[in-house]
């Protein structure tokens, strides 16, 4: 099989375009309206891995690497059948769902007999699963950049000149995930369990909960979440194997600065994150440099407030 | 003891390598209350762990009949065994109200899981006031009158209590006994109680078990166990 070089540029100017459609003439207002705006809507992508992090994150304890990985195999997967000349949405919904599956296979096969393993084993298994997804993606589709249809309109919504119709949509979207999540977690039974398990496996077991599969299903439900991410940001970045390395690294900063036990303020953290990096993008250190944002957030968080803005401090008497 | 609704047979549990019970063989009564007396460290709360499958065990042990050893936690638990474990094992980011529905997971009757929040409401009037709190903010004796009313929740036929007494006012330990009584009384559930307070546990068990470094010495009904000078002197203190 023959197999083009990969090109190395492609990592450059990842994670967002605010600074893209800088036109000239409009007053500074407009301007940074527009940025704020746009990084709402990369802002929102950020969100949604932030919150597939957390979600492994809260059950596990541990940060899975290859979250970015894995959402854009998800978006290759959705290419493949819009390519084979499938409607857009029918490989939409179709992606999520083998996302959800591939999700589940995945913690079954690789991560279940790390159950108990130290935690540095997992983080290399993590890497290594990152390694894996990047190069059979690279592999399979080889390293061409594509572009990625977008479900919306090409003209602005209503003329306006701030943002466009799919930064607009990514962020309905985004929207539309998380009250379903939040639906999900706090009024269905399964996703009571879902949350018990993540709190107290032991207590879990006592009540009856198959907490291996809760884990499953938290896998299942964070490769869906981080597919639909993938797909969101796909025709802003365009799409390649390295598409989410940077991403990764943003959606990482906002669980942190949200909290990364915080579902809510990991969601937050995704927005601010979006905002922070496209104004100071614009207006302080180039869009060359946005990528720094992201680690700043990160070393400030860390080194500031580890438990991030929103992070629980745990109430508890005994 | 035969035709009990446990009954375990040479019983052997290990922490990794480490054996901690010796080959326990006992049995529960349907309908009535147990109790383990021992020392710290004697293998009470691994006894109660090993029924729910949650220790490596040898051995056998049947409930209601059939084997439960080599059983996931889950399962067992699904025929019917509800675990209140030492520490209370609260949901404690959870609401009072979310821990009791945890309780009813494996339930699929909604109109008697419903019935039973009424219930264990009406035994524990504190629980239902303060049902949207976070669990983790209650007090150590809310704390145990929600785990008992978690484990009450599955409706089990068999309770097992670890040492429910621990660390709390003696008001309301008393208050939690009589619950407990009333429990096994009007609801026949059994239960196998575990409890350093040997006065309190004979006062409300009918059998007695006592146990000292992972082996059974003792067996008989409570008031036999009382007369017992051995257990008069080292576990009531008269």
């Amino acid at each position: 099989m023959s197999r083009p070089t990969p090109s190395p540029s492609t990592g450059e100017g990842r994670g967002g375009g605010g600074a893209r459609s800088l036109r000239s003439g409009r007053s500074s207002m407009n301007t940074f309206l527009h940025q704020v705006l746009s990084g709402l809507a990369t802002g929102g992508i950020y969100a949604s891995i932030a919150l597939a992090l957390v979600m492994i994150h809260q059950a596990t304890h541990l940060v899975n690497f290859a979250q970015g990985e894995m959402a854009m195999f998800s978006t290759y997967l959705a290419w493949a059948m819009i390519d084979a000349g499938m409607p857009y949405w029918g490989a939409f919904f179709l992606t999520i769902v083998l996302s959800f599956a591939g999700g589940i296979v995945i913690e079954r096969v690789i991560i279940r007999p790390m159950e108990d393993a130290p935690i540095l084993a997992s983080v290399i298994v993590f890497i290594g699963l990152l390694v894996i997804f990047n190069s059979v993606a690279g592999w399979i589709f080889t390293y061409t950049i594509k572009s990625f249809p977008s479900p919306f309109p090409a003209e602005p919504l209503w003329g306006n000149s701030y943002i466009s119709t799919h930064e607009l949509g990514a962020i309905a979207i985004t929207l539309i995930v998380l009250v379903l999540l939040f639906a999900f977690f706090r009024y269905t039974t399964l996703g009571l369990a879902m949350r018990a398990a993540a709190e107290n496996k032991t207590s879990s077991r006592l009540v009856g909960i198959r907490v291996g599969w809760m884990l499953a299903l938290g896998w299942g439900l964070a490769a869906a979440i981080g597919a639909v991410a993938g797909m969101m940001v796909a025709p802003i970045v365009f799409l390649d194997p390295n598409m989410m390395s940077g991403i990764l690294l943003y959606g990482f900063a906002a669980a942190l600065l949200g909290g990364i036990d915080n579902p809510l303020g990991a969601v937050l953290g995704g927005f601010i994150v979006g905002v922070l990096e496209n104004v100071v993008g614009a207006y302080v250190i180039g869009t060359e440099l946005k990528l720094t944002v992201a680690l700043v957030v990160i070393v400030g968080v860390l080194v500031v407030k580890p438990s991030g803005l929103f992070g629980r401090t745990l109430v508890s008497r005994v | 003891m035969t035709g009990g609704l446990l009954e375990v047979g040479d019983l052997r549990a290990y922490y990794g390598a480490t054996p901690v019970l010796h080959g326990l063989s006992f049995g529960i009564v349907e309908g009535g209350i147990t109790t383990i007396l021992g020392a710290n460290g004697a293998g009470k709360t691994t006894t109660l762990r090993a029924v729910c499958g949650m220790v490596r065990t040898e051995g056998e042990i049947r409930f209601a009949g059939e084997r439960i050893d080599g059983v996931a936690t889950e399962d067992i638990v699904r025929r019917g065994i509800a675990h209140v474990p030492d520490g209370r094992g609260t949901f404690v980011n959870l609401t009072v109200e979310e821990n009791l529905r945890l309780g009813a997971y494996t339930r699929g009757d909604r109109a008697g899981v419903r019935a039973d929040f009424e219930r264990v409401y009406d035994y524990f009037p504190r629980l239902a006031e303060r049902r949207l709190q976070q669990a983790g903010t209650l007090s150590g004796g809310e704390q145990q009158m929600l785990a008992l009313s978690r484990a009450l929740m599955l409706r089990p036929k068999l309770l097992l209590l670890d040492e429910p007494s621990f660390g709390l006012a003696p008001l309301v330990v008393q208050d939690l006994f009589r619950i407990m009584r009333v429990i096994n009384e009007e609801d026949h559930v059994s239960m196998l109680l575990v409890e350093q307070n040997a006065n309190l546990a004979l006062d409300l068990a009918d059998h007695a078990y006592l146990i000292e470094t992972g082996n059974l010495v003792i067996a008989g009904t409570s008031a036999e166990l009382r007369k017992d000078e051995a257990i008069r002197r080292s576990y009531l203190g008269y």
